[in-house]
């Protein structure tokens, strides 16, 4: 395995360069810079609102500096309130090229397409001869979700990605499980896996958090289709959920943006703190796909029942399907059938160790199936958190 | 008798079977060693109950606590929106709220 070297020492497993929409209002330039770009390693990433917000500025600092990303063009209208000096000061800082083009003082929409390309090209350039290290397991981050889950999930792709995570956490790679919502019931038994009992308390208090913050909202992370696919309840959902995370300790807790400080499982707590403001926690499953990224994963885990087909700009996402249904119906878009275990044809650890194996065939360059089929999506929204406390980061000892 | 291999046991400690196959209406079919009609159809992914249920009984699968019941149960009978609810919050489908 190699992986372009960056300045903080972290590796990609992609060279991608990232056309940024800083709000809605440039969001047609930027797109339209990307597909005339006509290349999969052209990508369109961006926040749509117009009012400042610092989680908002965190994530996209930390997409834009993520090992994965080589270079960055920002489409900015103008008179939006995101702070683009500071975004381009901080991708600058990175070491990686960047070009900020304003809509408002580049001619408007056709001239600023043609800049917008031409910047593209001369970073192409710029980026081809990115240093290519030696990498190991130990140095890569995988982030795993689950969507359109349903009653297979948390009895075959769920606990075969927790196997694949435990083999990850062994060999000293950054994992990280997240949705606090989606873990409502599974909080006694989380917090008894904390590497402290400090740690465990802040994982009953995020869990606790995320249930004030759901009623609040009038709903559960419950989809009418969970119900179809035989999950009645909040807790059957989050139990199934909870077993992507393996059976490793849980060495910390972290919050969207936040990076792991070493080897080891996390969970990433992607509720927000403070009274509910901004709505829903994540409206759906490519704000959390996009929060684990922006927390440096390569690599993101997505298991599946109902059948889900999204991918990701900037890391690939590889997907698991739960069902065998499923698996027949979507066959394109799957890459492991984890419904061989349900059919009694494989076991949770020979898919877990399938999916292990897979997760350093793509790290090494090899295309997940969403990534073949050209999706790239992004999602970024409002939210507010506080800095997470002393607790959630206890020092690993080594081998624990 | 041998038990239909299409209904899983998780844990030891569970009340409920997992659906690993679909499983017709009317289907004579062996659960804990005792034959019975199936009353309604069962999908992968569904549960059945294990033994008969009381009302205000939790439902065990994965040996943990996933809700209780908000009707009597029948043995071997579908455990789902119309007989528990959530211990936690309210699930819905696209066109009601339910278990509130």
């Amino acid at each position: 395995m190699k992986g372009y070297l960056r300045s903080d020492g972290r590796k990609g497993i992609r060279n991608v360069i990232v056309v940024t929409y800083l709000v809605e209002c440039a969001h047609h330039v930027a797109r339209t810079i990307v597909n005339k770009a006509d290349d999969s390693a052209v990508q369109l990433i961006g926040f749509p609102g117009c009012y400042p917000n610092d989680y908002s500025l965190k994530i996209v600092k930390q997409l834009c500096t993520h090992p994965n990303v080589g270079g960055v063009v920002l489409l900015s209208l103008g008179c939006e309130g995101f702070n683009r000096e500071a975004l381009a000061k901080t991708v600058t800082d990175s070491g990686r090229p960047i070009e900020t083009l304003v809509i408002q003082e580049s001619g408007g929409t056709l001239s600023t397409i043609e800049a917008g390309l031409a910047a593209v090209d001369k970073m192409k350039a710029q980026i081809a001869d990115v240093a290519m290290v030696d990498m190991s397991v130990d140095e890569l981050v995988v982030g795993t979700i689950c969507g359109g889950s349903d009653g297979t999930s948390g009895i075959s792709a769920n606990p075969a990605v927790g196997r694949c995570f435990d083999m990850l956490v062994e060999q000293d790679a950054v994992c990280m499980f997240e949705e606090t919502g989606e873990l409502i019931g599974c909080e006694q038994i989380m917090a008894e896996r904390a590497a402290t009992p400090e740690l465990g308390e802040e994982i009953m208090r995020s869990v606790a958090k995320a249930e004030d913050y759901y009623r609040a909202m009038g709903y559960g992370s419950f989809a009418p289709g969970n119900a179809e696919g035989g999950l009645t309840t909040q807790e059957e959902k989050s139990m199934g959920a909870y077993a992507k995370s393996g059976a490793s300790k849980i060495h910390g807790l972290i919050k969207p943006g936040d990076l792991a400080p070493q080897g080891g499982l996390y969970l990433m707590d992607v509720v927000p703190d403070g009274d509910p403001k901004f709505g829903f926690p994540n409206i759906s499953d490519n704000a959390e796909i996009t929060e684990m990224i922006a927390s440096g994963s390569h690599v993101i885990l997505f298991t599946t029942g109902r059948g889900s087909v999204v991918g990701s700009a900037i890391s690939p996402v590889i997907k698991v399907c739960a069902n065998p249904e499923t698996y027949q119906k979507l066959e394109g878009d799957m890459d492991v059938n984890a419904g061989k275990i349900v059919e009694g044809k494989a076991s949770v650890d020979e898919v877990g160790s399938e999916i292990f194996e897979l997760v350093k065939q793509v790290a090494a360059g090899q295309e997940s199936k969403s990534e073949a089929l050209g999706h790239q999506e992004c999602l970024i929204t409002y939210k507010q958190f506080e800095a997470i406390g002393p607790a959630c980061l206890p020092v690993r000892q080594i081998g624990s | 008798m041998m038990n239909d291999k299409r209904f899983v046991l998780l844990s030891d400690e569970d009340n409920v079977l997992v659906c690993c196959g679909k499983v017709a209406a009317g289907e004579k079919v062996i659960v804990e060693q005792q034959e019975v009609e199936m009353a309604t159809e069962i999908t992968v992914g569904h549960k059945i109950a294990r033994t008969p249920l009381e009302v205000g009984e939790k439902i065990i699968k994965y040996g943990a606590p996933i809700g209780s019941t908000v009707k009597p149960v029948g043995f071997a009978e579908h455990v789902h929106i119309h007989n528990m609810k959530s211990d936690y919050m309210a699930s819905y489908t696209r066109q009601a709220k339910v278990g509130e």
